[in-house]
Formats: C-alpha cells, structure tokens, sequence
C-alpha cells in the first residue's frame, strides 16, 4: 500500500508538466496579441501604438522564445508565483486562494446532496427492479440528465425566489444563499450516481454470495445493508473523479447564474477577458486538484476493496 | 464462428442471409420500447424543424421590433415576443438548426479523432500507443466543460470556436473505448485469416476492423450528442458560443436573464427546448445501445 502510494505520487509532478505546457502552449498559439489585449484592457477604445505594443511585450516577458517562457512561468509558478492578471493586475495565485473555499463549500453541499438522495433511491429501485418505485426513480434520473442545470437554476430561481419569495436568489455568504446553487449543482451528478448505484446493485444481488446470505436465512435487511451494500458502493466510489469533474464543471455555470464567488465564476470571467495567465494558473491548479483527488479515490477503492490490493491493476 | 458474430452484437454485411430476418425483429423490438420511441418522436420533429426553419413562413427569428417587446402570446406571436421584439417561437424553431448544426459538427470532428487516434492505438500498440493513451488519461482526469472553456476563451468568441473547444475535448473517452475494441477484434479470427491472406495492415484496418466496430462507433456517438448539445448551448450562456443576434437557446437563455422577474418564460422555453432535445437523443441512444452494442454499457464503464 505504501509503495503504491509512493509510486502513485510519483507521477503526479510528471503529469502535471504535461497538462501546464499543453495549456500553455495552447494560450500561446491562440490568436491575437496579449500584450494588445492587456493595453486594451487598460485603456478602453483606444488604439495602442506600436511603441507601447513592444514595451508592453517586453514587459511581460513575450519577447522571449515560448520553450523559455514556460521555463520561467513554471520555475515561478513553483515558488508560488502564478504571475498577475491582465485585467485586475491583481496576483492569481492569491485570487485562486480567495476564490477556492466558496467552491468547495458549494460542491461538497452538492455532492452531499446527491449521495444522501441516490443512494437510498439506488437501492430501492434496485430491489423493487420492475416495479412502480423503480420506474419513477429511472423516470427521474432520466430527467435529471438531461435537464440543463442552468435552466433548472433559473426554474429554481422563478419558483422559490421569484413567486414564493422563500429563498434569496443569488448572492453567498448565509446558508439560504446556499440552497438553490447546491440543489442545481447536484441534480446532474444525483441522476449519475442512482443509475450507478441501481445497476451495481442489481449486479450484486445476482450474486452466489447473496443466494448463500438468503439461504442460511438472513433477513432481506441484513442481506442488502451487510453484504450487498459493500460490495455495491465500489463502483460508486470508483467514479468518484468522474463526479468531481462534473461537480466542477457544472459549478461554473452555476457559480456564474448565482454570482457565487468561486473558482468557476473567475475562469468565466478570464476566457471572456481573454485574461490567460488567470486561465493557465486555473488550468494548472484544476489540474492538481483533479490529481490528487483521483488518486484519492484509488487509494480509498483498496482500502474499502481488499481484492485490489493482490492484483496489479493494469490500464 | 457464431460466437464471434454473437460478441461483435452487429452482423456482418456478407451474409444477408441470417441477418435479414433477425435484425427486423429487433428493429420492431426497438419501437416497441416507449422510452426509444418517444426518443424518436423528440428526435425527428427536431430535425424537422431545424431542417425546414429558413423556408417556414414564421417571423424572421433576428427582426427587431421595439414596439413589440415582451408581449405575451398571442396569435401573431405563437410563443410572444422577446426584449427586442422578436418572435420567440420563430428563435426558438431556427435555435433548432444552430443547435443541430453545431452538435453534428462536433460530433463529426470528435469522432474522426477517436475512430483514427483508437484504432490506430489498438492495432499498433507499442510505444505510440502508450504514448497516445497517456495523454488521453490526462485528458480524461480533466472536467471536459472547462477544458473546453479555456479552449473557446483562447480562441475567442463565436459559435465555430466553441465547437472546435468541444470537439477538441470530447474525443478522449471515445478514442479509449475504440481502442479496447480494436484491441479485441485484433485477435479474431478473421482478422487472422485477412492477415494470412496477405492483406495489409492499412487494409486489414480499413476494410476489415472499421466496418466491425462501426456498432459501437454509433452507439457512442448517439449516446453522446445530447452531451455535446448540453455543452454547447452551455458555452453559449456563458457568452463564448453564438453571439447576438443569432438564434441559439443557450444564447437565449442568456438573453432572457435581465428579465427573470417580468418574462419567466422567456427563459424556461429555451430550457425547456435543450431538455427535450437532450432527452431525444439519450432516449434514442439508450434504445440504440441495447440493440446494436451490448458490449458498450461494460466498457464504457
């Protein structure tokens, strides 16, 4: 375990290598010119003469050859300088920082909200598979991924802030604020999750081990909650970084409706902007983010399945 | 020989004889599943829409008319009209064909690079191989929405550059996919006996392994364009797709939003037009995939 551990982290700054040069190579052959986009920004309509151009590219470093651009990004990225915004001119690391706890807060909400609703509805459908209760619950995962969450957002948003008046709209800070992001976040990875959860259940219950749990004549109870569910969760936990990926990338578009102050509301606005060291310092600190919590998710799936630990497992 | 034909799940072309009767029944087993035909239902008026949208007699979807803004419905505007006095109804019908149009491009794109880049991992192996699925693993680690995002924003904004910035992500799951079934099909017999018959690698691949796993090419790619649609019409909200005054829903939705309050429905149509559009084509996709690829559901995990 430990060794795998070691090995595992091992890779990680090799991967990381890989995906900052491919999105810095990616800003750099994109058209227009920064150093433009950057005087521009500064001041608006007016046409920026070729002297400032030149000064200003000098000033930001793109006169150097690109190999050696990303040298000197990432030697200081590595000290923990992810250059400043074209825009606010402000540090990005320090805004990366600021920005971080509101989307965590927001998608830890949201995925709670999605376990605590398809697990039992997993389950259930599973057992009562053909039944009334299953075909509502695959009615609904049906519908929940297919709805836009934006347009589940803004239905939010008319239903309960507009006509009820129950809950605030937008904004962050008060747990009210919280609900309808939280609820419109976790819709797409809720209805992920139950077709999961019912499909290794039903797996799972065909199972000789469960024939052999019924017939030495445990409950039905003891049978789904004591071996069934084990062994059925795998997977769930196994798709863990697929989740996250949704999480994040539908807490963009949420963040952005409900103006929460995350990390998916400041890429937004930096694509827009065209703003790229705020994008290349996203992508990178994405990156690790996503890294270390797939590795979590493998390191998690041996501990909770011992049959992993035997075998190697390949590609 | 039967068992191979059981495990590829499609029927071979050469042999009309079997495949004829059987693949009929399962096609009416298709329709008879009321999810796939409500999928074909939502998918074939949709096409129809966006195929006849520039010769209907409806309003022109960009005319504004300020004198006419946020009416209710009414028989001159079937849906009403929008903050610039556009006929909502009629945006809606052509948001079909840019939507359409978009999500087929993509598809098109996304597709060509995962057929090319897993077929050709699975039939070389070796180092390319290695190298290639590297790079999809990295990809695939990565939430596809905000690659795609920082792609569209590099390239700026405007409906072609968000297809490009989705089509450019989108492949990666695929190419994996293809290639364990080409990886598969490389030890088949027939591909043996092509091979011993001195056919060529580039023949073998083209003639003989393409026309197998075209199956599960279009599961995937059915089972795929209401993602892309979602991502799309998402892209567009947040302003880098479409711009004004072209009708596209996410667009729309985007549109609407200062007028939450006075004009709901301005924004839940287009919501509602992206949710039936995507559920057609999971609908369809979901139907297609039980007919035609059964390996698919184990391999796309």
């Amino acid at each position: 375990m430990g060794a795998y551990v070691v090995r595992r982290l091992a890779t990680l700054p090799l991967l990381l290598l890989g995906i900052s040069a491919v999105s810095f190579a990616l800003l750099s052959v994109a058209p227009g010119d920064p150093a433009e986009i950057v005087l521009h920004q500064r001041n608006p309509g007016q046409m920026p003469s070729p002297a400032a151009v030149t000064a200003m590219r000098a000033e930001l470093g793109l006169d150097a050859p690109l190999p050696a651009q990303y040298v000197r990004w990432m030697s200081r990225a590595l000290a923990g300088d992810m250059g400043r915004s074209y825009v606010t001119e402000q540090p990005v690391a320090a805004q990366l920082a600021r920005r971080t706890v509101p989307t965590v807060v927001l998608t830890v909400a949201a995925l709670g909200l999605a376990l605590v609703l398809a697990v039992p509805m997993g389950i259930l459908s599973a057992r009562r598979r053909g039944g009334a209760g299953d075909a509502i619950v695959r009615l609904a995962a049906l519908v929940g991924s297919a709805a836009p969450s934006y347009a589940l957002a803004f239905g939010l948003i008319i239903l309960f802030a507009v006509k009820l008046s129950w809950l605030p709209a937008v904004g962050y800070g008060s747990a009210a604020q919280m609900v309808l992001p939280a609820i419109a976040l976790s819709l797409a990875p809720m209805a992920q999750l139950t077709r999961l959860i019912r499909a290794s259940v039903l797996d799972v219950l065909g199972q000789d081990y469960i024939r052999t749990a019924r017939a030495k004549g445990l409950s039905e109870q003891m049978v789904v909650m004591k071996h069934a569910l084990r062994n059925a969760l795998l997977p769930a936990i196994g798709a863990t970084g697929v989740i996250l990926a949704h999480l994040l990338g539908g807490a963009v578009i949420i963040e952005t409706i409900f103006t929460w102050p995350g990390l998916g509301q400041l890429i937004v606005g930096a694509a827009l902007t065209r703003d790229y060291p705020v994008v290349q310092g996203f992508v990178t600190y994405l990156a690790v983010i996503v890294l270390l919590a797939n590795l979590a998710t493998d390191i998690a799936l041996r501990v909770a399945d011992p049959r992993l630990r035997y075998e190697r497992v390949g590609v | 020989m039967t068992m191979t034909a059981e495990r590829v799940g499609v029927r071979l072309p050469r042999r009309p004889a079997i495949a004829e009767p059987r693949r009929r029944g399962r096609w009416h087993a298709l329709l008879r599943e009321p999810g796939t035909a409500l999928g074909l239902i939502l998918v074939v008026s949709l096409l129809l829409a966006g195929l006849v949208a520039p010769w209907s007699p409806l309003a022109d979807p960009t005319e504004i008319n300020l004198r006419e803004r946020l009416r209710s419905p009414s028989p001159e505007h079937l849906l009403g009209t929008d903050h610039m006095g556009r006929d909502t109804f009629s945006r809606l019908v052509h948001g079909a064909r840019a939507t359409l149009l978009a999500a087929a491009a993509t598809l098109v794109l996304s597709m060509t690079i995962a057929v090319t880049v897993g077929l050709l991992s699975g039939y070389y192996g070796g180092w390319p191989d290695t190298a290639l699925m590297w790079v999809v693993d990295l990809l695939l680690a990565f939430p596809s929405l905000i690659l795609a995002l920082a792609v569209a924003g590099a390239l700026g904004p405007g409906l072609l550059n968000v297809l490009l910035a989705v089509g450019a992500v989108w492949w990666v799951g695929h190419a994996r996919i293809i290639r364990g079934i080409t990886l598969g099909e490389r030890e088949m017999a027939y591909v043996t006996a092509a091979r011993a018959s001195g056919a060529s690698d580039r023949r073998i691949i083209l003639r003989h392994i393409a026309p197998n796993i075209l199956g599960p090419i279009v599961v995937l790619a059915s089972l795929d364009i209401g993602w892309i649609i979602l991502g799309i019409a998402g892209l567009s909200f947040l302003g880098l797709g479409a711009q004004p005054p072209t009708p596209e829903w996410g667009a729309m939705l985007s549109d609407a939003r200062p007028h939450l309050q006075t004009a709901p429905h301005l924004i839940l149509l287009p919501g509602a037009a992206i949710f039936l559009a995507v559920l057609g084509f999971n609908l369809l996709g979901d139907g297609l995939r039980d007919l035609l690829d059964p390996r698919i559901r184990r391999l796309a995990r």
